[in-house]
């Protein structure tokens, strides 16, 4: 979500059951606005909370002029600060407002992480042990070795936080506009969607560079305005039915929920130019998903 | 440029005469005598620029220059105005300097386009000559025609730069500046005054007429032009005035069309789509009602204030909000509206918001309740009666089916298989079954009151895992097969989170001082438990460090689906009538140990599995500050595995 609009936000969003408490809030926006001058991001999404065993870390996003360009990610710890010896406050230092970079993610961070499993422990410097059988071989003998590989947290954070935003991000059609320069700007009239558009799934695309649109057939594609409808939308994931779209108070609020990422919310005030998601989770993808439907 | 400057001086007297004279002879001229002073001025304002328009403002406003802007002279002045390099007249553009207080730019044009083209054009030349403020208009009509071209254009250089508006419709510009034929200014000028035919229009005059025509067409499709929506998008960018617009040109482009083709509806009906929102709205309208009891009813609710059963859910709400969870303090306050209403419905003797299950379709909101003493619902009675209808049928159909085999020579093996003896639910207000449970979609919406939960739903709740829909009688397909619909599901999986999440500090809760409790129970250990009077509160450090601080004080499931350990054997073998010898054979194999589980009040400390629990990974620096006060809230649970609600 917009870290400007951010507690209107978090106020609509607040359905989902997590939120953050007062003092959070408060400090979210003053260190936002201030990641927002230091590194020059046009834009900065607080993205959510990664909930761990014995700490919580915080995400945000930055985002530049064009808008479907990677992502920068921070995140906040807390009570420890990278590098320094302090044993750190475990009831919580409030002058933890120190935002660090993560690293991009990479393929190979993906598939390295992704015999984790379990709960984040919540210290970005822990490392997950994983024995892993390889083929050592030694001249003319193949013998298999078991060999434990450290991986970190932060790795495994990034590589998290990488494939929810892949799988699971959501904008509003209309939202963003492509100009025929090629950038993606954000669309400073939009209104919001009607209501009947607000129920359909295929009015919210995912907010990632685009996969399946050139698999689209020429009768589809004829149907689509190349200025909006630049990226994938939500109506032919697979499995279907993982999204579940809600409508609350009444029609004045559209609220798209995960399944597959339980803990991801996305909420849209139709006719109006509010919307956002937010991640607050444990970092767990729900892969018992088509056994649940 | 410089010539006409000594110009206008002598020329006061004279123009002022002679036009005196044409006033008769033209019929639409009306010129007064002030009116030469002006012209005087006028010629000025090619020089002095802008800054002369102002007194020419004041001067022009206080005669009856309206009737000038009324004859065709204005019309030539406009046209010098318009055309940089050349002064041929045509409809349209006003002329700025002149601009002051003339009622209407158009008239010059109407009055163009009926025709009375010859007297325009005398009277246009009057005009450019009393601009150059040159002697006879008569005179000048005819000779000095070609010398005022120089003049001219140095007049419309200046023109120029004052043209600020456009006249409507007139798509001047860049068209007209390429039009070729305005290049040669004097050529058309030529003709001008010499045609005495009925004026045809002139070729430029023409251009600009068909490019409008073909502007204003409009197709079989639609009924919007080209011209209107032009005219619908410049406007609303001069009103809006929006920054940056070329940015954003395309976006209003489309707005402006689609509001033309989808205006807004009646202010008579009512918007469809807004239809469930009003609905909602008044629902919730009801909530915020007063029950109207009168008098009597008012003075009873103050007494009752003291005893009421609904929970002070606002106070419990800024408690979790410290946490980081919970709903927000508008959602709050609807769900302690619809616990008032609830307890103002049915008897209720105690009642606890339990929390909120989201589902694919709609939420659950569920409320943890306990009914007045001797207050059981005749539901719960017909429940059972068809539960054990139900159970009835079953001997019989054994009975029938061993008729039928022993009537057949080749007997067939019975099957040795029997199905597993059923575990007898709980009774109302003990073990799983200890409070009573409603729930309702959305504040405003009717409770409903869920069954009790049978042993073998929890069972079979444990083996499998399915999201919720949002509706009670939705059927639950999966394997195994669950018994029961999605109100019986709901209900085991909260007869399950109450019985491993909810805990309290140690030594909030005590057990009630009775002898002989745990022999009579059979090693289950005490069910019932009470509020100390003397807890003192623990530090927030030792709370948040350390397990042992933390009690369960509500029962634990066991294996089997109930609190309490029953043997299925007993009950069976008072309903058996079958053969003897095959059952002291089974018997034996079927003995079932007693199953024994953690006794109340255990610490978390004890738990298996607790990589699952987390310390309060929430804890803030506020906690110290709310959880140390004297007071201490009346539930103090928490539910540090919050991920659970979703099932």
């Amino acid at each position: 979500m917009d870290a400007e609009s951010l507690l209107l936000s978090l106020e609509l969003a607040s359905g989902s059951g997590q939120g953050l408490s007062p003092d959070r809030r408060a400090s979210l926006l003053t260190s936002l606005t201030l990641v927002k001058r230091d590194y020059r991001y046009d834009r900065v999404l607080f993205w959510g909370r990664i909930l761990g065993l014995v700490a919580d870390y915080y995400i945000a996003q930055g985002l530049s002029e064009d808008q479907l360009a990677p992502r920068k990610t921070l995140y906040r710890g807390r009570g420890r600060k990278l590098g320094n010896q302090d044993p750190g406050d475990v009831v919580g230092s409030l002058n933890c407002m120190e935002w660090s970079l993560l690293p991009p993610a990479t393929e190979e961070m993906v598939v390295q992480t992704s015999v984790l499993k379990g709960r984040f422990m919540g210290d970005p410097s822990h490392e997950y042990e994983h024995t892993e059988l390889q083929k050592m071989s030694e001249g003319e003998k193949v013998f298999e070795e078991e060999v434990v590989v450290q991986i970190k947290e932060e790795t495994r954070l990034v590589s998290v936080i990488d494939q929810i935003d892949k799988a699971v991000a959501v904008i509003p059609r209309g939202a963003l506009f492509k100009t025929p320069f090629g950038p993606i700007h954000v669309n400073r009239t939009f209104e919001g969607l009607s209501l009947s558009e607000a129920k359909k799934l295929s009015s919210y695309f995912h907010f990632k560079e685009p996969v399946e649109l050139k698999n689209k057939t020429l009768l589809e594609k004829a149907d689509l305005d190349p200025s909006l409808d630049f990226m994938d939308p939500l109506e032919h994931d697979i499995p279907k039915g993982s999204w579940s779209i809600q409508m609350e108070r009444g029609n004045a609020l559209v609220v798209l929920r995960s399944l597959l990422w339980p803990g991801l919310t996305f909420f849209h005030a139709p006719r109006t130019k509010n919307y956002g998601y937010i991640y607050v989770g444990t970092g767990e993808k729900n892969i018992d998903l088509p056994f649940m439907l | 440029m410089g010539d006409p400057s000594p110009d206008p001086e002598p020329q006061p007297q004279q123009p002022s005469s002679r036009r005196s004279s044409q006033v008769p002879q033209r019929r639409s001229r009306e010129l007064s005598l002030p009116q030469p002073s002006i012209s005087e001025e006028v010629p000025q304002t090619p020089f002095d620029g802008p800054a002369m328009q102002s007194s020419q403002g004041i001067l022009a406003s206080q005669t009856n220059l309206q009737d000038w802007s009324s004859g065709p002279p204005l019309t030539a002045q406009e046209n010098l105005a318009m055309y940089p390099t050349e002064e041929a007249q045509l409809g349209g553009v006003e002329y700025p300097s002149l601009n002051m207080g003339f009622p209407s730019e158009l008239q010059p044009q109407p009055y163009l386009e009926e025709g009375g083209m010859q007297a325009s054009r005398n009277v246009s030349l009057m005009l450019q000559q009393l601009q150059q403020g040159q002697g006879s208009l008569f005179q000048q009509l005819d000779s000095t025609y070609l010398e005022t071209q120089p003049d001219y254009l140095g007049q419309f250089n200046m023109y120029q730069g004052e043209d600020l508006q456009f006249d409507q419709g007139v798509p001047h510009g860049p068209y007209m500046r390429d039009d070729p034929t305005l290049q040669y200014s004097p050529s058309e000028l030529g003709f001008m005054p010499f045609s005495a035919e009925v004026p045809e229009p002139e070729p430029r005059e023409l251009a600009v007429q068909n490019a409008k025509a073909y502007l204003l067409q409009t197709s079989a499709g639609c009924s919007l032009s080209l011209y209107e929506h032009l005219v619908n998008l410049l406007t609303k960018i001069l009103n809006q005035r929006p920054e940056d617009p070329l940015s954003i040109l395309e976006s209003l482009n489309r707005t402006t069309q689609r509001e033309w083709f989808h205006p807004k509806l009646d202010t008579m009906r009512d918007d469809p789509e807004l239809e469930p929102t009003y609905e909602m709205a008044e629902r919730q309208k009801g909530l915020f009602l007063r029950s109207s009891a009168g008098g009597e009813g008012e003075q009873e609710m103050e007494e009752e204030v003291a005893e009421t059963a609904v929970p002070n859910i606002m106070e419990t709400a800024f408690y979790f909000e410290q946490a980081g969870v919970g709903l927000s303090s508008d959602e709050s306050f609807r769900i302690f509206m619809a616990l008032k209403q609830l307890v103002e419905q049915q008897p209720i003797h105690t009642c606890r918001f339990w929390g909120k299950i989201l589902g694919l379709s709609r939420n659950y909101l569920v409320a943890e309740v306990e009914f007045r003493e001797g207050e059981e619902e005749g539901e719960e009675e017909e429940v059972e009666e068809m539960m054990e209808g139900g159970e009835g049928l079953d001997p019989h159909g054994e009975e029938e089916g061993e008729e039928d085999e022993e009537k057949v020579t080749d007997v067939i093996p019975k099957p040795m298989w029997r199905p597993p003896p059923i575990v007898p639910k709980e009774e109302s207000r003990s073990g799983t079954n200890k409070y009573l449970y409603f729930v309702c979609n959305e504040p405003g919406r009717p409770w409903t009151r869920l069954p009790h939960v049978t042993p073998l739903q929890i069972v079979q709740a444990r083996k499998i895992k399915k999201f919720f829909t949002g509706y009670l009688d939705a059927p639950i397909v999966s394997f195994p097969p669950f018994p029961g619909n999605e109100a019986n599901y709901l209900r085991a999986q909260i007869a399950r989170i109450s019985a491993a999440t909810h805990i309290s500090p140690l030594g909030f809760y005590q057990f009630s001082e009775e002898e002989g409790d745990e022999e009579e129970e059979g090693g289950a250990g005490r069910d019932s438990y009470e509020e100390n009077p003397d807890f003192e509160g623990i530090p927030v450090l030792e709370l948040v460090d350390s397990m042992a601080n933390w009690v369960h004080h509500t029962q634990h499931i066991l294996p089997q689906g109930r609190c309490t350990w029953v043997n299925p054997l007993q009950k069976l073998e008072e309903e058996e009538e079958l053969g003897e010898e095959e059952e002291k054979a089974d018997e034996g194999v079927e003995e079932v140990e007693q199953e024994v589980g953690p006794p109340l009040l255990t610490p978390l400390s004890e738990d298996a599995e607790s990589s699952r629990t987390s310390t309060l990974a929430g804890a803030t620096s506020t906690v110290p500050r709310t959880s140390t006060h004297p007071c201490q809230p009346p539930f103090s649970m928490s539910t540090p595995a919050a991920p659970t609600s979703w099932r």
